[in-house]
């Protein structure tokens, strides 16, 4: 059970894929413009890493080591080309608006490298875990920063998040101010990176903190500082 | 008994600490400065003061988030030279979230985040610039035409904290348009450039800066008269100055005598925009620019190709922020392929020739 704990704590936080490995930065910085693409990208790397991991996991006994990584790629490239398609039957406008960012997840690292350092040595149901945790990961740092970018560039959040993603999702538009100028920088490939340098000194500090609340002597042990055990 | 008189050690004093250099550098903007002020009215004396506060702000801020003394850094005086640099950048009717938020980025993303004075690979005002040029367009190109002081056009005190704090928008009839921007804009329309420069230049009349324009670049011969107090006092050397100028004029000159209907002559590129703003005050900020003096000439140069490059060929009429950055990330470039020499060493590292053995000592002859 711990190590579903580990699996599920490394992806979403500790190990995740852009606060923790920096991987996957260019698509990224390249569509997080608006919360509504990050969240679209997120999930559809996120539906890519778990079906890859699922895979690999599952046929690891019969891949010579010789040649997994083009078997990996191969895999992969498969699994984006479905996404690519069922997207662009069902989620035609998201599609549009990422348009070569889909294909491209095949090059995301973050993939490839959960299959060659998780799902290949590990069995299917942990390697499922952590892809799908991994892609969580991952699709929480592309919302944050598409949200606060597009909170701060052009003043609404999840804009047009109906018309891409299906009328479901229309309870997420906000126009949070409506005589905004707008800071067209920070929708600029400038901004990506200036945003994300401060979302990973939040998360340094969050760690930090969390570190000190672990290090700092805890009630019950400064009670009997006789007995020589700290908790 | 005996009493001693504590004297003085005989130590050569040293002036040149980074306060009074930083306060020498300041002192030689300010005719610029107050020219500005003069011819823009209030809302630019607002600007100013709104920079250098909010630089020292946020120089204070970052400096207690890091724990460093308060009182030592905030002394040295380049956050305030920041904040006057960054304020003659503006235009002079700028909102103050402009002001604030443009000190802000130059003094913690431009500076502190590296590890503060010393550190920071760019130029603080000048990223700022930029930064701002992309985020806000339409505010950093809303040039108002001069309204001096105690003349019928100039706001009043109300006034001038209405323009700075609410956003009162300039009126049509007191906008104006800078020399670059409305000579890039005729040339766009397909006017020669003498029509196109006849309405509008005189090089006196740029000198003096009686223009539209940013807040403290339009009187060109205050600035260069600050210029060369800071030659005449070493703060700065001759050679990135003289590089870049010479370079820009070289140019102007070369394009203008291949076809001068399309390409305008020396004097309009060095009398117009921030070019003496950069060529004494930018350029020659020690931190960010090479150290050798040939490392210099080469990075004036450089700077000046790109000035003339953005400004004829460019989208910008006015290029010298983007020079500026682009060949301070040129600069451990520089740097490496221009060191200075060591002491007791080549310029190629190796250790200096001995001297043959017949000029040696006599004492030392007869050593096997």
């Amino acid at each position: 059970m711990s190590t579903y704990r580990s699996i599920i704590q490394q992806g979403l936080w500790s190990n995740n894929v852009v606060f923790g490995q920096m991987l996957a930065l260019c698509p990224l910085l390249a569509v997080t413009t608006t919360a509504t693409n990050g969240l679209g990208m997120g999930l559809a790397s996120t539906a890519v890493l778990l079906a890859s991991n699922l895979l690999i996991a599952s046929v690891r006994h019969w891949i010579r080591p010789e040649v997994r990584i083009p078997l990996f790629v191969l895999l992969i490239a498969t699994l984006v080309t479905l996404v690519d398609m069922v997207m662009n039957a069902w989620l035609h406008e998201l599609h549009k608006m990422l348009g070569l960012f889909i294909p491209l997840i095949v090059t995301n690292c973050a993939i490839l490298g959960r299959a060659e350092a998780f799902a290949s040595r590990q069995a299917v149901l942990p390697a499922a875990v952590d892809g799908l945790c991994m892609g969580l990961g991952f699709t929480l740092a592309l919302v944050a920063l598409g949200a606060l970018r597009e909170i701060l560039g052009s003043g609404t959040l999840f804009a047009n998040a109906s018309l891409m993603l299906g009328s479901g999702f229309s309870a997420l538009e906000f126009t949070l101010l409506d005589d905004y100028p707008g800071i067209v920088l920070l929708l600029l490939p400038p901004g990506g990176f200036l945003v994300l340098g401060f979302l990973i000194v939040l998360k340094r500090l969050i760690d930090r903190r969390i570190e000190r609340w672990h290090l700092s002597p805890q009630p019950t042990a400064t009670l009997d500082p006789a007995n020589g055990e700290t908790a | 008994m005996i009493v001693i008189t504590p004297q003085a050690g005989p130590h050569v004093r040293n002036p040149g600490k980074v306060p009074s250099l930083m306060a020498k550098v300041v002192l030689a903007l300010v005719p610029a400065t107050l020219f500005g002020i003069y011819l823009f009215g209030l809302p630019a004396l607002n600007t100013v003061l709104l920079c250098v506060v909010s630089a020292l702000f946020f120089e204070g801020l970052c400096v207690r988030l890091v724990n460093k003394r308060l009182g030592l850094v905030l002394a040295d005086g380049s956050a305030v030279l920041t904040g006057l640099l960054l304020a003659l950048t503006l235009p002079p009717w700028a909102p103050w979230w402009i002001a604030v938020g443009g000190t802000g980025f130059a003094i913690v993303v431009g500076k502190q985040v590296y590890g503060g004075l010393g550190q920071n690979p760019f130029n603080p005002a000048m990223l700022a610039r930029v930064a701002l040029l992309l985020a806000f367009p339409l505010q950093m190109t809303t040039w108002v035409a001069p309204a001096p002081l105690f003349s019928p056009a100039a706001p009043d005190f109300a006034q001038s904290l209405t323009i700075t704090f609410n956003g009162a928008a300039v009126p049509d009839s007191l906008s104006g348009a800078t020399l670059l921007g409305q000579v890039k804009t005729d040339l766009d329309r397909g006017l020669a450039l003498p029509q196109a420069l006849g309405a509008h230049f005189s090089p006196l009349g740029q000198g003096i800066g009686y223009a539209a324009g940013s807040l403290g670049e339009t009187s060109t011969l205050l600035l260069l008269l600050g210029g060369l107090y800071l030659l005449w006092q070493n703060i700065i050397n001759w050679h990135t100055p003289v590089s870049f100028l010479a370079t820009l004029a070289l140019l102007a000159w070369v394009f203008q005598q291949l076809d001068p209907t399309s390409y305008a002559g020396p004097l309009y590129h060095l009398s117009s925009g921030a070019v003496m703003l950069a060529a004494f005050f930018i350029l020659t900020d020690p931190v960010t620019s090479p150290a050798t003096r040939a490392g210099q000439l080469l990075f004036g140069a450089g700077c000046a190709l790109l000035v003339y490059i953005i400004r004829t060929w460019g989208g910008y009429p006015e290029g010298v922020a983007f020079a500026v950055l682009l060949m301070n990330a040129l600069t451990p470039l520089v740097d490496h392929y221009f060191k200075p020499r060591q002491y007791g060493r080549t310029r190629r590292g190796k250790p200096l020739p001995l001297p043959p053995l017949e000029k040696m000592a006599p004492s030392r002859r007869g050593r096997p």
